[in-house]
């Protein structure tokens, strides 16, 4: 195993976190005006705005600020909210599990969708399934996340009354209750999600189809199902894994999008919330957390390639 | 007999001039042209600038205009889309909403298009320092997902409409700069880039005229592409309230607004959402028309 790979990519995870860390920390520099002005409002009184900027340090050189920061941020104190004076780091701990289980069954639904329309149609271009699957996937692409999710709720919840409209049940209390209030939301992030896969699975495939060995074990003499479930679809596995490592971000934009939409305590209603208030720590938490899961994830799936291709040299 | 007749005559030369007929971007537009789903796009897509141009001229009502003796009406001849809580006309008030999210549109992708590109330039083509700087940029705000980074750049800079379009401009400068980078990194080393240095071309000089033109495919196709997810966003941003500010009619805004009516009207959930679909729709087959017109090698 190629050890120089694992540690360059850990190191570039390393940089793009501490880009990430830079990025968030100007989020309350770049405010125009004074940030703590800004923050508690244009009635607060003066005593209050100096108080704020003593107690997030603005009034100290910037290089400063930010390394005391960076240094707090590490040991996981992200300072308080300004809305309600709870740490920043233990709202934050909360979200990340529905946000995580809401984007991990999204993908799940979104495979599930993807991989056998995806299949189906590279084993048979140009036939009748291909022709829907390639207008699935154009279609699925353009319709908004939120919009779906509206029409979903009007339909399943309002009409039908199958499914809750909203709203949250820890899996450890009630997993039935957390199933049935996750299914739409989960559904709606999918959906969309399986679109862009479905094209990508199809790619793969025809890829792999087309290829020498594959025409070879075809004239082995081999039957189609082995040709396919032995020969070709284990190496289009790899290409798969890499299209599900560039669909982590877009997946987790469609999640805070999604949370929104269906009242879901996670990171992005969390964030979105933040925003309205002006609570800048809590915005910058958020962020900063979502984007460390996003490229955590990244680097396991980067890694887990690498394990199944043992062709894959860093350059 | 001149020469030309002569080598015609023997299957040399055909018997056609060889004229303008045969250039790159000829043969792109005649590929584009029998691309049925791009011309699908495109049809939609005129529908929607003609409304974005001539929008308050053809509106058959005010679109702000109340009447609340007419409130969630379902559509009908005098109001083709229903009318919402305020008994304003759904219809006029959709026509007015693609303003918004072609402006929005094409100044963010514009943003994102001359930023990103210069940068894409740039680091492909200067040394290993300043393209890991650049792209190692790229990669922090390509790490933070979109519509997140969005509303943090909105939180920063201001709710409306012109931050929005700055927020998603930034948002898509990632894209551009990696596709302008690989394309250079692609002719970087061919003869004629090299010949342009050797005849003292300056850098800046080689990027614009030559290395430019070569690397436009992929960013046309990126920009259609891009019209399509920025209008996705802005409709977002619009929808959580950081866009577009009432009373100017969205499309994002008006699902927005239409939530907590859906049991009275399912129609204003409706409508909005198809003109949002169509436009993207519209965008994204024109994009993937252009791909298979411009470098049909990728056509799959």
């Amino acid at each position: 195993m190629n050890y120089q790979y694992v540690l360059q990519r850990l190191l570039s995870a390393i940089v793009v976190v501490l880009g990430v860390t830079i990025l968030v920390f100007i989020i309350v520099q770049v405010v125009p005006g004074d940030p703590a002005r800004v923050m508690l409002g244009p009635y607060a009184s003066d005593e209050a705005v100096l108080g704020l900027r003593e107690r997030l340090g603005l009034d100290r050189p910037i290089l400063e600020q930010y390394f005391s920061w960076l240094g707090r941020a590490v040991r996981g104190d992200l300072g308080q909210s300004l809305l309600n004076g709870q740490e920043v780091a233990a709202q934050l701990w909360g979200r990340i599990g529905p946000s995580f289980e809401l984007a991990m069954v999204s993908l799940a639904i979104g495979l599930a969708i993807a991989f056998p329309i995806g299949l189906i149609s590279a084993l048979k271009p140009g036939s009748a399934i291909d022709v829907v699957a390639t207008l699935f996937s154009q279609i699925g692409v353009s319709v908004p996340t939120f919009w779906m999710g509206i029409l979903l709720v009007i339909v399943v919840s309002l009409n039908l009354g199958l499914l809750p409209p909203s709203g949250y049940t820890p899996i450890a209390e009630d997993p039935g209750d957390w199933l049935a209030h996750i299914i739409l939301p989960a559904f709606t992030a999918g959906f969309v999600s399986a679109s862009i896969q479905t094209r990508f699975i199809r790619s793969a495939m025809l890829d792999v189809l087309n290829a020498n060995y594959v025409q070879t074990a075809r004239a082995k003499g081999l039957t189609e199902r082995a040709v396919v479930v032995n020969h070709a679809l284990r190496n289009a596995l790899i290409n798969i894994v890499t299209i599900i490592g560039l669909q982590i971000t877009a997946l987790f934009s469609g999640i805070v999008v999604v949370e929104v939409v269906f009242s879901w305590p996670g990171l992005g209603r969390l964030a979105l919330n933040a925003v309205e208030e002006r609570d800048y720590p809590l915005l910058q938490g958020a962020v900063l957390v979502v984007a460390v899961m996003v490229t955590i994830v990244n680097l396991f799936i980067d890694l887990l390639y690498f394990l199944l291709d043992p062709r894959i040299e860093y350059v | 007999m001149d020469v030309s007749e002569s080598l015609s005559g023997r299957g040399i030369l055909p018997d056609e001039p060889l004229g303008p007929a045969n250039t790159l971007w000829r043969d792109a537009l005649r590929r584009l042209l029998r691309h049925q789903l791009a011309m699908f796009g495109a049809i939609v897509l005129l529908i929607v600038v003609v409304m974005g141009i001539f929008g308050p001229a053809i509106t058959p009502y005010d679109p702000n205009g109340m009447d609340f003796s007419n409130r969630f009406g379902n559509p009908s001849i005098q109001h083709w889309m229903g009318t919402d809580d305020f008994g304003r006309d759904i219809f006029s008030r959709i026509i007015i909403g693609a303003r918004v999210s072609l402006q929005v549109g094409f100044v963010a992708v514009s943003v994102a298009t001359i930023i990103g590109t210069g940068l894409g330039l740039v680091a492909g083509y200067s040394n290993r320092l300043t393209d890991e700087v650049i792209m190692r940029a790229m990669d922090v705000l390509y790490a933070i997902p979109a519509i997140l980074l969005a509303i943090a750049i909105v939180a920063v800079l201001g709710k409306g409409i012109g931050n929005t379009m700055i927020a998603i401009g930034i948002v898509y400068i990632p894209i551009f700069a990696r596709i302008a980078r690989a394309a250079v990194l692609g002719i970087r080393n061919e003869e004629f880039i090299i010949a342009a240095q050797a005849m003292g071309a300056g850098d800046i000089r080689i990027l614009l005229t030559h290395v430019l033109p070569n690397v436009l495919s992929p960013i046309i196709v990126e920009i259609t592409l891009s019209l399509a997810f920025a209008i996705l966003a802005e409709a977002a941003l619009s929808f959580f309230g950081l866009g577009t500010q009432p009373p100017d009619p969205s499309w994002g805004r008006m699902l927005s607004e239409g939530r907590d009516f859906f049991r009275q009207s399912g129609w204003m959930g409706v409508f909005p959402g198809l003109a949002i679909f169509f436009t993207v729709m519209g965008f994204n087959f024109l994009g993937d028309g252009l791909r298979d017109a411009l470098d049909p090698k990728l056509r799959r």
